[in-house]
């Protein structure tokens, strides 16, 4: 019969029920569910009234009043069990003790997922225990009392629950797993406006989930099977796929031409998988984007006339002793504090209810802190909401009046429905508004993923962006959490806008790419940058470029104006590493061809004498900002470039780029492990001011422990 | 079937601006909301998002509640809803995440084998199509009977029944011929 079916499948659909919904994200629900219905009877009824009552809900007075008087209005009053016990929720209740008595299988199963659970390192961050006996064991609580009254001790009781303690079944963001917040983050949360809102700590929010739960008996709060363990849990991240470089044979296509690439994006997904305690899936490991998130030492350019020097070293292979390491080093011009065009800055914000998680909205008023503590006072900043209270929640402001810019975004919630509305055309119509000619004239996206802002469909985003930079003003995006990032159409929007994709998950790393990084990512000293490397058949054989897998331009695009590519900042590295054969070494992978191949390295030999022992023409286009046409830096590579002792910069690259093979595609490595790459790594650390090497090493032991395939490199 | 009056109650005051009573509506049902939510996005971030427009839908229909049907019949249909504009509005987003399946597929690949079967029939069921995987929802994971379920989703009970019975057949073929969930 039909039923028995169906029982089969409902029993196994039971088996992975919904998490728990988080604190955070109901709170959100209500703030944004409130805000409407007061809208709505402010319409219907008396509007002073209306504003009168919303006022009131709000202010902190009646937190504490609802606290010692736990019911106001009569109806609410009855026992929480009572209330809870009838109608549907009952029956739900019954079929599913039903359901878990028949289904003892399943138990054996619960057992390892909670194995699983306690494994994890969750403990490693006690910062996030909750202060108060209260907030948890009464939100667990299924008697009459805990639930009517339960004493919710303002924000601590409310960040404890956002984190998610051990007790509690559902999954903590991945990042709070392994390791504590930054001091500066915790405190910044405990005054995150969910904690002062009121309606936040009002004691009436009765989680009938849980305490539909709690009353059968049937699911204990510990070891629930949860529905994705932390594989799938989180699964919207995005990446395009990655085909890496083949080798090439220089006698047949001798030319390399690729687009600059300043984003480090990648970089911050891979430390966030890895501190989580899983491997990132391969085709969001972007090599060169790992490479350049390391500020290198390459001289700088002295005047600005030169916008960027090309700095080349050529070393052995570290994983292939036949072939060499040809890195191009570029750095930018740095701009002086008083050189610097003025700023005009839109942050547009994704106030989704998404956002409201420890390491998103409060981290990114955080790092918006930061960087306008770095601007100029005559800079303006103005902020535009995308989601719920979307619209104008600053109008350009001078930072010389911080105060009110820190208000405002200290006002930024997480709260209202994702409709989105009109925000991008709003953040853009502002920064013309307040345009600065031959300034820097940037909108920043901010978001956890839901890129609904305002134009749904991606093509006309990319190309309203599109339009919008040839008026001059500039997009960055800026992700933030894990789990909902479209990678690939962050990286395409900021593409389009000229501007750079960055994925910020600590303090830390806001401060790098904001305010260290300020300078070069709001201030472009050369626009459609791109490079092209042509190799001399009679030195080299073989070549690979290293990364760059979606940046490759054609060979006629190099000298084609018309074809956009990326562009530097003030102060900006730029690394690409070529894997170079000899000619004559062993170790080329592709053998000659019976017919005429050799035609052409004679050819080339014989062409020019004085030519014939260069090892490559390595020839650089950009454009200045704004310019049309582009200008043209060349130089050869030449035998004095072959270092006699590698420095340190090239070694650290050349460790980055094994490390990122590693993760992503490891084919042409042979037997180099994890443990070369921390061998070559930790030899070449140098100053590593800032500790972004040494992170790095830790990393590295981290992705060796996890990743059970890799050779040991023994 | 207390609970059903109290909602009745409840919503007929807020209906009529009676912001607690909204509030206490909101507190009771979230949970329901959102594992709704959970069950036809399956996936928090997206789950929770729209677990927030129903919360804000709530607010502004509910003055249309006249307590005809039950408040979660009503309730449920507003999320089933809001969840098909929600699919609408993602289809013009997902053209652009083509790449994000096979990566997905990948980390599947990865997954203990636990809940592997219970994987399978969501993804199987979804495969059959919206009305079949609203239909499943309500039925195998709400645990709403064929009557509920109709009200909910403005059919006849017939045709719930049918469309569970159609699902059956699907299915044994799907796992006759795919090899099931191994």
């Amino acid at each position: 019969m039909a039923e028995d079916d169906l029982d089969e499948m409902r029993r196994l659909l039971a088996g992975s029920p919904p998490p728990a919904p988080r604190e955070g994200a109901a709170q959100a629900a209500r703030l944004a569910a409130l805000e409407a219905f007061d809208a709505a009877t402010a319409l219907a009824a008396n509007p002073v009234e209306a504003r009168q009552s919303a006022a009131d809900e709000k202010t902190l007075e009646e937190v504490q009043v609802s606290a010692a008087e736990p019911r106001r209005r009569g109806m609410v009053q009855r026992p929480a069990v009572e209330v809870i016990g009838g109608g549907l929720i009952r029956r739900l209740a019954m079929t599913l003790k039903a359901l878990s008595t028949r289904s003892l299988v399943l138990g054996g199963v619960s057992v390892a997922v909670l194995a699983l659970a306690l494994a994890l390192p969750r403990d490693e961050a006690p910062i996030l225990q909750p202060t108060g006996g209260g907030g948890i064991l009464g939100l667990y609580s299924n008697s009459a009392g805990d639930t009517a009254g339960a004493p919710t001790e303002g924000a601590d009781a409310e960040i404890a629950l956002a984190f998610k303690p051990p007790v509690a079944p559902a999954p903590a963001p991945p990042e709070l797993r392994g390791r504590p917040l930054p001091e500066s983050l915790n405190r910044s949360l405990q005054h995150s406006p969910q904690g002062r809102g009121g309606q936040a700590a009002t004691p009436m929010i009765a989680l009938p989930h849980l305490d539909v739960e709690s009353a059968s008996g049937i699911r204990p709060p510990v070891g629930e099977p949860l529905p994705k363990p932390r594989f799938e849990a989180e699964g919207r991240d995005r990446f395009e796929e990655i085909e890496i470089n083949p080798v090439k044979v220089v006698t047949e296509d001798p030319v390399s031409t690729f687009s600059i690439d300043v984003d480090t994006a990648s970089y911050g997904f891979v430390r966030r998988s890895l501190m989580a305690g899983r491997l990132p899936p391969s085709d969001a490991v972007r090599v060169e984007e790992l490479i350049n998130y390391f500020p290198f030492d390459y001289p700088a350019p002295e005047t600005r006339e030169t916008p960027f020097n090309a700095d080349i070293e050529v070393i052995e292979t570290p994983w292939n002793a036949g072939t060499q390491l040809m890195r191009v080093g570029i750095r930018g011009y740095s701009l002086e504090a008083e050189e610097r065009p003025r700023a005009n800055l839109v942050l547009l914000v994704d106030t989704s209810g998404s956002m409201n998680a420890p390491d998103k909205l409060p981290l990114l008023r955080n790092a918006f802190r930061l960087l306008i503590g770095s601007l100029s006072p005559e800079d303006t900043v103005s902020i535009v909401a995308y989601a719920g209270s979307a619209g104008t929640v600053l109008e350009p402001t001078p930072v010389s009046e911080g105060a009110t810019i820190l208000n405002a975004l200290d006002r930024l919630q997480a709260g209202g429905s994702t409709a989105g509305g009109e925000g991008i055309r709003l953040a853009y119509q502002l920064a013309e508004q307040s345009f600065v000619e031959g300034g820097v004239n940037r909108v920043m996206l901010a978001t956890d993923g839901d890129f609904n802002v305002g134009i749904t469909d991606p093509a006309q985003l990319q190309d309203f962006i599109e339009d919008k930079r040839e008026t001059g003003v500039y997009l960055s995006v800026l992700g933030f959490g894990q789990g909902n990032l479209n990678d690939a159409l962050m990286q395409r929007l900021a593409q389009n806008g000229n501007g750079q994709a960055a994925h910020i998950d600590t303090l830390a790393e806001a401060r790098k790419a904001l305010v260290e990084e300020a300078t070069s990512t709001l201030f472009p000293i050369a626009e459609d940058v791109k490079i092209q490397v042509e190799f001399n058949p009679a030195q080299i054989a073989e070549y690979r470029l290293i990364g760059y897998e979606t940046r490759a331009l054609r060979r006629e695009d190099f000298d084609n104006d018309v074809v956009d590519a990326g562009e530097i900042g003030a102060g900006h590295r730029v690394t690409a590493l070529y894997e170079i054969t000899p000619v004559g070494s062993e170790a080329r992978r592709i053998g000659d061809l019976r017919y005429g191949a050799d035609e052409g390295t004679e050819t080339a030999a014989a062409a020019n004498d004085e030519m014939s022992d260069e090892l490559a023409f390595l020839k650089i286009r950009y454009k200045a900002p704004g310019g049309e046409e582009s200008q043209l830096i060349s130089r050869p590579v030449t035998a004095d470039d072959v270092a006699e002792t590698p420095g340190s910069e090239t070694r650290f690259a050349a460790a980055v780029a094994g490390f990122g093979q590693l993760l992503g595609d490891d084919r042409y490595l042979g037997d180099f492990g994890y443990d070369d790459v921390i061998e070559l790594a930790r030899g070449a650390r140098g100053e590593d001011r800032f500790g972004y090497r040494s992170a790095f090493l830790s990393l590295v032991g981290l992705a060796k422990s996890l990743d059970t395939t890799a050779p040991d490199g023994e | 079937m207390l609970e059903a009056t109290e909602d009745k109650a409840l919503a007929a005051l807020a209906g009529e601006g009676d912001r607690a009573a909204f509030a206490r509506l909101v507190d009771r049902h979230y949970g329901r909301i959102f594992g709704l939510s959970w069950r036809l996005m399956r996936n928090r971030a997206e789950a929770e998002d729209l677990a927030q427009d129903v919360c804000v839908l709530l607010a502004r229909r509910i003055g249309s509640y006249r307590g005809e049907a039950a408040f979660t019949t009503w309730l449920y249909r507003l999320v089933l809803n809001a969840a098909r504009d929600r699919a609408r509005a993602g289809a013009a987003r997902a053209r652009a995440h083509d790449g994000f399946a096979e990566v997905d597929d990948l980390r599947r690949g990865e997954e203990a084998a636990r809940g592997r079967e219970a994987e399978w029939l969501r993804e199987a069921i979804a495969g059959l199509g919206p009305e079949m995987r609203e239909t499943a929802v309500l039925v195998l994971d709400e645990g709403l009977t064929h009557d509920e379920a109709a009200a909910v989703l403005e059919v006849a009970p017939s045709t719930v029944s049918w469309r569970l019975m159609e699902m059956r057949k699907a299915l044994k073929r799907l796992a006759e011929t795919a090899g099931g969930p191994g």
